[in-house]
């Protein structure tokens, strides 16, 4: 395995959280609501994940519990800001908060169990395939499932009519209203699906790439994956593009430190956060100062009847 | 036998309400409301704003659910839980507000109120054929946002007629319309209503509900308090019917001698200030004193940069670009503009004229602070700011529960009143007002204008940007039409013919006129 391979394989595995999360995220604004609380989703779905798969001893029963953790912090989520009309960014910082101390109690008693990481997944002949046959063909469920997820997404925004509904929702609640459809549920099934998407990626965290619990080991990926819907300028394939940037660069940036670069390894710590308001400053120039947000972003929906 | 049965379809309504209420908190904006539409009828819907004509055709589209009451469908009691079942019934609706995705294709928008899923390649082919045969020409893969103000309209009839419904409700169609556009549309609900369709109209211009309507409901403060034959009736005994007084129209004394020049504005250019909004392409105007002068237009021609290119908000690219009594005053603020005697009056009254939340001698404060000496040396004089807002109380007759409510508190006309008021009483040597009876009562809207003819005869310059025509024949001694930030050059009171104007506030002959 050369050195470039080994760097690719790293980046992937640290951009795939980051791009489930996203996508997830990128969900849940395009039905127009704004959920900051990604961190405190995430970060449940490593707690719930890890303890589960040690309780049970069954890594499918780890991602399973990670991805409900995330849904359950969700609806939370949805019944303050759909149900009640709360603010969003108020409630979305609230729910990273309590999901960072939550994990902390969850995840107390795991505290740095080891457990064997989720193997990866062979596809035969092909990842014999010199150089890329390794990286695109021998990896772990959840980077072929990152892939799928953003097709998916992509198609289901794109090509059937639920995701023109879903869309419809986060441009304008109440013209979609007018038309009879049931935007609050409709919202709150998207934030539904962005609180999985979390949970999925907290699981990666906690049972493939650093398989134990710390607490606080998201470490500040859910506010990323929030920049990356922004980079994405909310078009999920974009959303790849934004998460490798960021990954590539956490890589790069721990390479340099490796190779002694003389720069203090606090500002090269920060170099990926740099880079990432960098990259939507530039984009916003590029665009003119427009935006490619859905109109109703953030906006509260309250029906009357 | 037969002959009894057409008799009988003939009476039966196609759609009835039977006494619906609905009330929202302690309002209530349907009281008992009866309302009978025969099959193949215009019927109108005709009251003041407020007076609950949206509100009752929400509840008959399934969008808001009566307290009381019953809708009836052919005869038989229905219920309407959701405007999907209102569709499946055979009822359609063109909402006063449009309720179309900016950011989607026009075949998009339209699939989105089709019950039955269709692809959308599909969508756009039946979309070009029905909007072929009704006249409505559209391009399916447009986006919204691109679209006149008409083309929309357009976009909600297609989609509508999509459905092959068997009544048509349109709130408020041509209140955002040219006069021309207005024309297409009457053109297409004769059409419509050749189909053997039923159409209820709601609107308050009552020479359209003439010519368009065979039968007519009056609301006032949510009752029904007549129904009658339009076409029998003059404009002037429907408004009465709706206002429950006479109203008569604002008294134009003899123009007076127009006066040396005040305002003048020249080649001024300003970006739009969003994307895909409209900025200014080289305006000039000039304004004498003694005179109103309109600027006619339809919505998001340029109005808002306009306004805010006047009021200071937005400062002129140079300082020579408008001038108010000789001196160039295109770089200074609000507040120097002020303190030279201007005054404006901007469109939206709630969030820009006035705080929402603020009490009304706190708006006057605002307003006021450089000009009034409510604050000398810094302190507010509650006394004075109090003072003030009786007098335009008085002045204005605004009417409100307390002596100095909050801004929110009051109804939209007497609000209104109040921001007019506010800038009149300071006898400004200019006044810039916008939209100055928008949404306003009969009642209010005539005070109003009243005191900005007024104001004009004192010897001040006016100048009144409006979308509503009628309004700006009344009082404007001379109208230049604003369109795609472009204005023409005006047309004294004599030459503006509603067909003249109609035709430049759609673009037509802008060369020509200029
Ligand atoms: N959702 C609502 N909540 C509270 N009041 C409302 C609501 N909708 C309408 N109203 C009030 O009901 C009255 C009738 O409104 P509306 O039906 O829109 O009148 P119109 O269409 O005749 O102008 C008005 O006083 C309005 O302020
Ligand atoms: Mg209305």
């Amino acid at each position: 395995m050369t050195l470039i391979e080994a760097i690719l394989l790293t980046v992937i595995t640290a951009s795939t959280p980051l791009l489930i999360a996203a996508i997830g995220e990128l969900i849940a604004e395009r039905a127009g609501v704004l959920n900051l609380g990604v961190e405190g989703m995430m970060i449940m779905g490593a707690a719930a994940g890890i303890a589960a798969a040690i309780t049970t001893g069954s890594s499918a029963a780890g991602v399973a519990a990670a991805i409900l953790a995330g849904m359950a912090l969700a609806a939370i989520f949805g019944l303050l800001v759909l149900g009640l009309a709360t603010n969003q960014v108020a409630a979305g910082l609230a729910l990273a908060i309590f999901g960072l101390g939550l994990s902390g109690v969850l995840g107390a008693p795991f505290v740095g169990v080891p457990r064997a990481g989720i193997g990866k997944i062979e596809v035969p002949f092909l990842s014999d395939i010199p150089f890329l046959g390794p990286l695109l063909f021998r990896q772990d469920p959840f980077v072929y499932a990152s892939f799928a997820l953003v097709a998916g997404v992509a198609w289901f925004l794109g090509r059937t009519r639920a995701g023109l509904v879903l869309r419809a929702c986060g441009e304008n609640a109440a013209a979609a209203h007018a038309l009879g459809y049931k935007v609050l549920r409709i919202r709150f099934l998207a934030l539904l699906f962005g609180g999985a998407c979390a949970g999925l990626a907290g699981a990666y965290l906690s049972l493939v790439l650093t398989p134990f619990w710390t607490s606080g080991m998201t470490s500040g990926r859910g506010w990323i994956a929030l920049a990356i819907v922004v980079f994405a300028s909310w078009m999920s394939w974009r959303a790849v593009a934004g998460a490798y940037l960021f990954g590539g660069v956490t890589i790069l940036q721990l390479h340099a430190q490796g190779a002694g670069v003389p720069i203090p390894p606090q500002a090269m710590a920060a170099l990926p956060y740099l880079v990432t308001i960098l990259a939507l400053v530039l984009i916003m120039q590029a665009r003119g100062g427009g935006s490619t947000a859905p109109a109703g972003l953030g906006t509260p929906f309250v029906p009357d009847r | 036998m037969p002959g009894r049965v057409r008799h009988l379809s003939a009476t039966m309504p196609l759609l009835e309400a039977r006494r619906v209420t609905r009330r929202f908190g302690a309002l209530v904006a349907n009281d008992a409301v009866d309302l009978a539409v025969p099959g193949g009828q215009a019927h109108a819907l005709l009251g003041e704003n407020g007076a609950g004509k949206s509100t009752l055709v929400k509840i008959l589209y399934g969008l808001l659910q009566p307290d009381a009451g019953e809708i009836a469908w052919r005869g038989a009691p229905v219920p309407i839980p959701d405007p999907r079942a209102a569709r499946a019934l055979g009822i359609g609706m063109v909402f006063q507000h449009f309720s179309l995705f900016e950011a989607m294709t026009v075949a998009e928008n339209v699939a989105l109120a089709l019950d039955v899923p269709e692809p959308l390649p599909r969508v756009a082919e039946r979309l070009v054929a029905v909007s072929r045969a009704y006249g409505l020409p559209l391009e399916p893969q447009r986006e919204v946002w691109r679209l006149s103000v008409g083309e929309r309209q357009r976009v909600e009839i297609v989609r509508c007629l999509m459905q092959d419904p068997r009544l048509i409700i349109l709130d408020e169609p041509t209140s955002v319309l040219t006069p021309q556009e207005a024309d297409g549309l009457f053109a297409t609900l004769d059409h419509l209503r050749a189909e053997g369709r039923a159409v209820l109209y709601i609107s308050h211009k009552l020479e359209e509900v003439r010519r368009l309507c065979e039968a007519a409901t009056i609301l006032r403060n949510g009752r029904v308090v007549a129904t009658c034959d339009p076409r029998v009736e003059t404009a002037a005994s429907l408004a009465r019917m709706m206002v429950g007084t006479d109203v008569g129209a604002a008294r134009r004394n003899a123009t007076a001698e127009a006066g040396p020049v005040r305002l003048s504005v020249h080649a001024l250019s300003l970006p739009p200030p969003e994307p895909h909004g409209v900025g200014l392409d080289g305006a000039s105007l000039e304004l004498r004193a003694g005179e109103v002068l309109g600027i006619a237009g339809v919505a998001g021609n340029g109005q808002d940069v306009l306004f805010a290119a006047l009021s200071g908000e937005q400062a002129a690219p140079a300082a020579d670009r408008i001038i108010l009594d000789g001196a160039p005053i295109g770089r200074e603020d609000i507040t120097a503009r002020r303190r030279r005697g201007a005054a404006f009056v901007p469109e939206e009254r709630l969030g820009h004229a006035a705080v929402p939340r603020f009490r009304l001698s706190e708006n006057a404060l605002l307003a006021g602070h450089a000009t009034e000496g409510f604050a000398p040396g810094g302190l507010v004089r509650r006394s004075r700011t109090l003072d003030f807002v009786d007098r335009i109380s008085a002045a204005f007759d605004v009417r409100k529960g307390a002596r100095d409510p909050e801004a929110r508190a009051l109804s939209g006309g007497n609000l209104q009143k109040f921001v007019v008021g506010r800038e009149i009483l300071r006898q400004p040597r200019l006044l810039v007002v916008c939209q100055p009876t928008w949404g306003v009562d009969a009642g209010a809207a005539r005070v109003i204008r009243q005191a900005i003819l007024d104001l004009a005869r004192s010897g001040a310059a006016v100048l009144v940007i409006s979308q509503d025509l009628d309004e700006l024949l009344e009082i404007a001694d001379r109208i230049a039409v604003i369109f795609h930030g472009r204005l023409s050059a005006p047309l004294t009171a004599a030459q503006a013919t509603r067909e003249r104007i109609g035709l430049l506030m759609g673009g037509a002959a802008m060369a020509e006129a200029a």
